[in-house]
């Protein structure tokens, strides 16, 4: 079973330790830190702080398996109605720099039904290899075929790393593969790098309630799997007439069948625009006083080419559907431009937003704490600076 | 109809303060709570288990205390609860977590449903539901914002996605892990309360479950922590101050490398 425990002729009493606890349950007695087991989880974040090597974490070394035979960094590309979506091509941007470091090829996987034509674009997003599923029950994401085709696939092909996104397809799908191949997997990372020694892909992800970054691996297991969020990497550029080879895989009918079944897809009319691919949010809170008032933002909104977005209030108010909430309840996001309009920035609606290039807050109470996380923050009225804002767009932008 | 709601006790982030200094959470009197999208899963169990009759049962892993959520869950309606505690547990990530529920739900009565929220708001990794039904081998639908109909064969639910929704069809048993749209969680009534107060949780360790001990804890989390880091803190930037067409101004010729 795995332990833990302070090496005393190393532990200098430096208190690092008791700091990176998440749990409270390091302190220190006769300048030395004691861990107190009823509370300790085993993170291992004190393990990780300590600067002096002084907390040795013991964990049961399992059956070794030969990992020299897994190599290549693959990117789950995820398709929609035949249309492959952004997020694949962000995937494939830090896949390639991930592939180059490892001195590997970047392979896409497509799943879908006719998607031949479609798969060149990847290989003109820089991958270098396609593995394409092709067949009638891929034509539309359901758990079941899709597990099951990734994992032939990783059984057969053994790739060393699989990225993916971090969207409801994604998320759904990579939980199941990980666990069907025994692999690790780091979920929402922000930072991804590889040791080039170990080659161990480096996971760096919020921890612990959000202000804490943990950098995660996932040693002895191969592949490792992380997912990464829309728009926190880089797209791939493009390079018309680049090919990469297409692998077409067959795969006996019993590989297919699905105990669910999808009956209808349903697009919904209020989203103008997907909010975790808008680059430009204008969302709303209490402080616009009433429904009517989110008119205002829509149009907003629509001279810039966004979406709109709603605090948590708002949509307990009944002002716009739960589906425009940011924030810890709600979706997160990170676009280029966020305006926060009359929303005071509680920490659960930050949590959601705060990494979003710039922030822009309209506010009537200078004290809110939104101005602390604002770029350009501003004292007023909502009702009267967002059409001052939406004229002056419109006029900036000729529309 | 049998359902089984799978909870987690995390830090109540309406708590959280964040500590000047050194830019880390305060954790000091931060009280523990039902992760909240879990409270929808619960609600949503009660809800059936009213509908068509049955047992709701709660199950949780976590430390010792971890019990006062599942009090909690009974004073909201669940029948009976299950907290799976034992010190061969830690370190479990959640590849490990969704083993040990796994094994732990094998070991209660044949279930027609198992619910939980979308994801914990302290992880937020939204793995673990998707982890129980892979190994129990079961489907499952996730994000699941509407039960429209369901018997003792098959459900039809809508499942949310990034543009709207599907409408998913599957057999039972099935796993789903739900959304904050699904319903309103009701508040405990005063006989909610007072049969929380009077609730036999039962009790489980890792010599109770048939599970694999290397699968277990740290030994059986594929992933490991390596590093952990403070970010630097977000700054607030720049107030701009004037007349409403003034800011207006300003603040479209600061923006326009990023509206075009």
């Amino acid at each position: 079973m795995a332990s833990i425990k302070i090496l005393l002729d190393k532990c200098t009493g430096c208190t690092l330790c008791v700091k990176a606890c998440p749990f409270g349950a390091i302190h220190m007695a006769d300048r030395k830190a004691v861990i107190d087991m009823t509370k300790c989880t085993l993170c291992g974040a004190c393990a990780a702080a300590c600067k002096f090597s002084a907390i040795e974490m013991e964990k049961a070394a399992g059956p070794k398996k030969d990992l020299s035979a897994y190599k290549d960094v693959w990117v789950f590309c995820e398709q929609k109605q035949g249309v492959i979506q952004s997020i694949s091509f962000e995937l494939l941007g830090e896949g390639r720099k991930l592939a180059d470091k490892l001195g590997v090829k970047l392979c896409a996987v497509l799943l879908g039904s006719g998607m031949e034509d479609a798969a060149e674009i990847l290989g003109e997003r820089g991958a270098d290899k396609v593995y394409l599923g092709d067949h009638p029950a891929l034509k539309a994401y359901q758990d079941d075929p899709y597990t099951s085709v990734m994992v032939k696939l990783v059984e057969e092909f053994k790739p060393e790393i699989i990225l993916c996104g971090a969207s409801t397809i994604g998320r759904s799908l990579i939980s199941r593969v990980a666990i069907k191949t025994s692999a690790g997997l780091t979920a929402d990372c922000t930072g991804l790098d590889i040791d080039t020694k170990e080659r161990l892909l480096l996971q760096t992800r919020p921890a612990f309630g959000g202000n804490i970054m943990a950098t995660i691996i996932a040693p002895g297991h191969r592949p490792q799997m992380a997912t990464v969020r829309h728009k926190v990497m880089k797209e791939a550029p493009l390079t018309p007439g680049r090919k990469a080879e297409i692998v077409s895989k067959a795969f006996p009918e019993e590989v297919f069948a699905s105990r669910t079944r999808l009956v209808e897809v349903v697009a919904e009319v209020t989203a103008t625009v997907n909010l975790s691919e808008a680059d430009i949010i204008v969302a709303g809170g209490r402080g616009l006083g009433s429904k009517e008032n989110f008119a205002l933002l829509e149009e907003l909104a629509k001279v810039l080419g966004g979406a709109v977005g709603a605090s948590r209030s708002a949509v307990d108010a009944d002002w716009i559907p739960y589906s425009h909430q940011v924030g810890q309840t709600g979706k997160t996001v990170c676009p280029k431009l966020y305006i926060a309009c009359g929303i005071s920035g509680q920490i659960q609606h930050l949590i959601g937003m705060q990494s979003s290039k710039i922030i822009v807050a309209i506010n009537k109470d200078p004290d809110a704490p939104i101005f602390k996380v604002a770029t350009y923050g501003i004292v007023g009225d909502v009702n009267e600076l967002v059409p001052a804002l939406t004229k002056e767009f419109r006029k900036a932008l000729n529309k | 109809m049998n359902i089984i709601v799978c909870i987690k006790q995390v830090p109540n982030t309406t708590d959280v303060r964040i500590d000047p200094v050194t830019n880390t959470l305060i954790r000091d009197g931060v009280e523990s709570v039902i992760n909240p999208f879990d409270a929808y899963a619960i609600e949503e169990a009660v809800r059936l288990k009213e509908r068509l009759g049955g047992k709701v049962t709660v199950l949780t892993m976590g430390p010792p205390q971890a019990e006062n959520a599942l009090k909690e869950a009974i004073g909201l309606g669940c029948d009976e609860a299950v907290l799976v505690s034992d010190r061969k547990f830690a370190g479990s990530d959640t590849w490990a977590t969704s083993y040990t529920l796994a094994c732990a739900i094998k070991k209660l009565e044949d279930f027609d449903v198992i619910l939980c929220g979308k994801q914990a708001s302290d992880g937020d990794t939204a793995q673990v539901g998707p982890g129980i039904s892979a190994h129990l081998d079961i489907p499952q639908v996730t994000y699941v914002k509407k039960i429209s109909e369901i018997n003792d064969k098959l459900a039809i639910v809508e499942r949310m996605t990034e543009e709207g929704y599907d409408v998913v069809e599957t057999p039972l048993p099935c796993l789903f892990t739900v959304v904050k749209e699904i319903n309103t969680p009701r508040m405990p009534s005063l006989k909610g309360m007072m049969r929380a107060k009077a609730a036999k949780i039962t009790k489980w360790t890792a010599a109770d479950l048939d599970a694999e001990p290397s699968l277990l804890g740290l030994d059986g989390s594929p992933t490991r922590v390596v590093k952990i880091f403070t970010p630097e803190p977000r700054k607030g930037g720049e107030m701009i101050s004037g007349s409403s067409s003034e800011v207006a101004k300003e603040l479209a010729e600061l923006l326009k490398g990023e509206v075009v």
